[in-house]
């Protein structure tokens, strides 16, 4: 056999690594995905063909404006990165599922463009885009935005009976003066299963949390944001309620209604506008549970969830830079201090 | 015995089980005078001029140097500049085999290494030509030579072979158990220490038990079995692993006491002691899919790699690196007349579809990097500092800590050059405390 000679290959020359664990912002974002269908399932089961709309409409919604940004800014597609898919499902799910196509439209654009394109695209957005979305048309629609669906099952039809979630009843009640014990609440295994009022994804507690094990499993997400989100709710709620069992509601309504699950598991750990490092982590998920619990508690909103994301997005750089591991070795020199300043 | 940090790469170790096999000795051999870290060697032969195998052909200049030694004997040829893997093309000495490979008349055991002081044994360390085979061919008696302020009290045998692919390590440990363990001693001898510990990742647990069975009983060296996870063999990650001692940060092994040699050190340098013999011979893993027959292969210093490859049956077609050393941290060759060097742990052929292109797309903060950075840094940032020309910063993030393992890009969802982004993050953190001390003065 006559090998062929030096000259005979062409080689790629680059700098080591050579190889590739082989994960890549695709594969991630399709285990995200993949980790929300319990949930999307439960709303489905829940509020029927309507939160199915919305979910199709947020998800096509999302990536035609990426399309649009891409080509707009002469960006190459990224499509394939299922990120734009991902900020879909997740802006469905935090709206009610009775809202108009236009609310939906409305909330795609706003995250895509005011979310994520004016900062640079994905990794250069500072907040995470579906909550943009969601808080912008809080704001600008409150009626559409809480105009809460009860649940009726996937046989019925499109009217569903408006509602109060149970957090929004436990605040009317606390604003007109009356104690907690006056407002009907739904039991815990409802609030656990998802039969309750609120968005179309939030609902049900059982069906996130399987979610976030898969993601906790795979090692997508650390557990420092949720155990310091949803720890740090059941703290202070818990102290709120043992003072006052009256006036505030007790811990485990806290965590299981509202989208305190979901915004702990699936919207705080997004990793481009949370912290990279473990502490900085445990220290932003603390940050939003008492964030949240201090608006639910005393704030004029019934849910805190979303802008208490949002604040702690804003502070996540800050958190980084003061939550740097101390490098190996670092016991007495530090090289930083060795170095001569001017 | 953990350390924190890290990765899990596949492992590929293809060759595990596949004995030494020694190469036929070839017309041509091409030594380059460079050949570790430190000053190269003065050339003190001449062109037409025989050569016995083993024949020094260079004298070391300073004490940071050593020789390099004709690999057989023959005739010089040439001596001019050639292909170095390192990539620029540099002085290195040709030889003509003459067929008998017949050692220098010079060369003659020196005894058993109990009788030896330990002063004459880093002579005849040096004298051998030796330095670290684990890649960083460091020169060995200058590591064993540690100023009296730094107190030395261990000596780590680095077995870990924590690159994927290469077994060269897994096999000298388990076909020269008795050699290595010798070699250990006389090692310990030559830095003044009772007490030597070998570090082996547990992929390689026959290894472990072939040494431990071959330990002289007058010796206290413990062999101990590791997580298999890379970068174990790192210097300061397997003396942490061993020891829980840390090497401060910009220090080096004997800041806290400890001098590290590779295992197959210990083998050549028991080869140097008790057969006189210089180091012109070592084993090399030829490995990777690109290449038809993977092996692993007692090579002379200074065959060129495609006489090594064509021995192991030829590249595939669908080639698309070749590199020296591991997949995590060797070195990418362009030509393949490049030559066999004493720290060459392996030849790793890879074909196209196996190798990661690291593009850069932008930074999703995910982390990953923080996690299995081994020096605790935060690559992520850093690489953003880099990208955006903002060195001044890279010393509050401590960049010159970075040992290169690559482990951050490894996991890189985005598939960011982190390692080259650091290289070049380096350079110009000292280009700016030079012109700080400049603007100081
Ligand atoms: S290459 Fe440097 S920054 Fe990256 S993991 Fe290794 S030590 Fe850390
Ligand atoms: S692994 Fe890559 S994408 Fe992830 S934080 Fe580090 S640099 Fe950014």
């Amino acid at each position: 056999m006559t090998s062929p000679g030096p000259g005979d290959f062409k080689f790629i020359i680059s700098v080591s690594p050579h190889v590739h664990s082989g994960q890549d912002v695709r594969s991630v974002m399709r285990d995200v995905i993949l980790a929300l269908v319990p949930g999307v399932l439960a709303g489905i089961w829940f509020f029927g063909f309507d939160a199915f709309r919305v979910l199709v409409l947020a998800v096509l919604g999302c990536v035609a404006f990426e399309i649009g940004m891409n080509r707009l800014l002469g960006r190459a597609s990224t499509i394939r990165d299922l990120s734009a898919a991902l900020t879909g499902v997740l802006l469905a799910m935090n709206l009610p599922s009775g809202s108009p196509w236009w609310l939906i439209i409305v909330g795609s654009g706003v995250a895509i463009i005011l979310g994520k394109a004016i900062y640079g695209g994905l990794g250069y957005n500072p907040f995470n885009p579906a909550l943009v979305a969601r808080v912008f048309l809080l704001i600008s629609f409150p009626v559409q935005m809480t105009h809460w669906v009860v649940p009726a099952g996937i046989t019925t039809g499109l009217d569903g009976i408006t509602g109060a979630t149970p957090l929004g009843a436990a605040k009317e009640a606390a604003g007109l003066g009356k104690s907690l014990s006056e407002t009907i609440l739904p039991d815990t295994l409802q609030l656990l299963l998802g039969n309750v009022g609120g968005s179309f994804g939030e609902v049900s507690a059982l069906a996130l949390l399987l979610g976030g094990a898969f993601l906790l499993y795979r090692g997508i997400i650390r557990w420092q944001i949720p155990v310091g989100f949803i720890g740090s709710v059941v703290v202070i709620t818990g102290i709120a309620h043992l003072l006052q069992p009256d006036r505030y509601l007790g811990p485990v309504v806290h965590v299981l209604a509202g989208g305190l699950i979901l915004g702990a598991f699936f919207m705080a750990t997004d990793m481009v506008t949370s912290p990279v490092t473990r502490t900085g982590m445990l220290v932003f998920g603390i940050g939003c549970g008492v964030l949240t619990s201090v608006i639910r508690l005393w704030g004029g909103y019934p849910e805190g969830v979303s802008f208490a994301i949002l604040l702690m997005n804003a502070l996540t750089p800050l958190i980084d830079r003061y939550t740097r591991p101390r490098v190996f070795g670092q016991v007495s020199r530090k090289l930083f201090e060795e170095a001569p300043s001017s | 015995m953990k350390f924190k940090g890290g990765i899990h790469p596949d492992y590929h170790k293809l060759t595990a089980d596949h004995a030494t096999v020694v190469m036929p000795l070839l017309k041509r051999y091409v030594i380059p005078v460079s050949q570790h870290i430190g000053t190269p060697g003065e050339i003190i032969v001449e062109r037409g001029q025989e050569v016995g195998r083993g024949q020094p052909l260079t004298s070391p200049a300073g004490f940071v140097s050593v020789s390099v030694h004709a690999p057989t004997s023959g005739k010089v040829k040439k001596i001019a500049d050639f292909p170095h893997p390192l990539g620029k093309a540099q002085p290195a000495v040709e030889i003509t085999s003459d067929g008998e490979d017949a050692w220098f008349e010079d060369i003659a055991g020196h005894g058993d290494w109990r009788d030896l002081t330990p002063a004459r044994l880093k002579n005849i360390i040096r004298d051998a030509g030796l330095v670290g085979l684990g890649g960083a061919s460091f020169p060995t008696h200058v590591k064993l030579s540690p100023p009296k302020e730094k107190p030395v009290d261990l000596l780590i045998l680095n077995g870990a072979e924590c690159e994927p692919y290469l077994t060269s390590d897994h096999r000298v440990m388990l076909e020269h158990p008795a050699e290595v363990m010798e070699g250990i001693g006389l090692l310990m001898r030559a830095l003044g220490v009772r007490k030597a510990l070998v570090g082996i990742e547990n992929n390689k647990v026959d290894a472990g038990e072939a040494l431990k069975r071959a330990r002289p009983v007058d010796l206290d060296i413990k062999v101990h079995l590791l997580e298999t996870k890379y970068p174990q063999g790192s210097e300061k990650h397997l003396i942490y692993a061993l020891t829980k001692r840390q090497v401060p940060a910009g220090g080096l092994p004997m800041d806290s006491g400890v001098v590290v040699q590779n295992v197959g050190t210990a083998l050549s340098c028991h080869d140097a002691v008790k057969l006189g013999r210089p180091l012109t011979e070592r084993v090399v893993t030829v490995t990777g899919s690109a290449v038809r027959e993977p092996a692993n292969v007692m090579v002379r210093v200074g065959t060129p790699v495609a006489e090594v490859i064509d021995f192991c049956g030829g590249l595939t077609g669908d080639v698309g690196k070749v590199i020296f050393g591991g997949p995590m941290m060797g070195i990418v060759q362009s030509n393949l007349a490049a030559p066999v060097l004493k720290g060459t742990s392996g030849i790793l052929c890879l074909v196209e579809s196996e190798i990661s292109q690291f593009q850069g797309a932008p930074c999703i903060r995910c982390g990953n990097c923080v996690d299995a950075c081994p020096m605790f840094l935060v690559p992520s940032i850093m690489g953003l500092l880099v990208e955006r020309n903002r060195f001044a910063d890279l010393g509050e993030y401590h960049i010159t800590d970075c040992i290169e393992c690559g482990s951050c890009a490894y996991v890189c969802l985005s598939r960011r050059p982190l390692v080259q982004f650091f290289k070049r993050g380096k350079l110009e953190w000292h280009e700016h405390v030079k012109q700080l001390e400049g603007s100081v003065s």
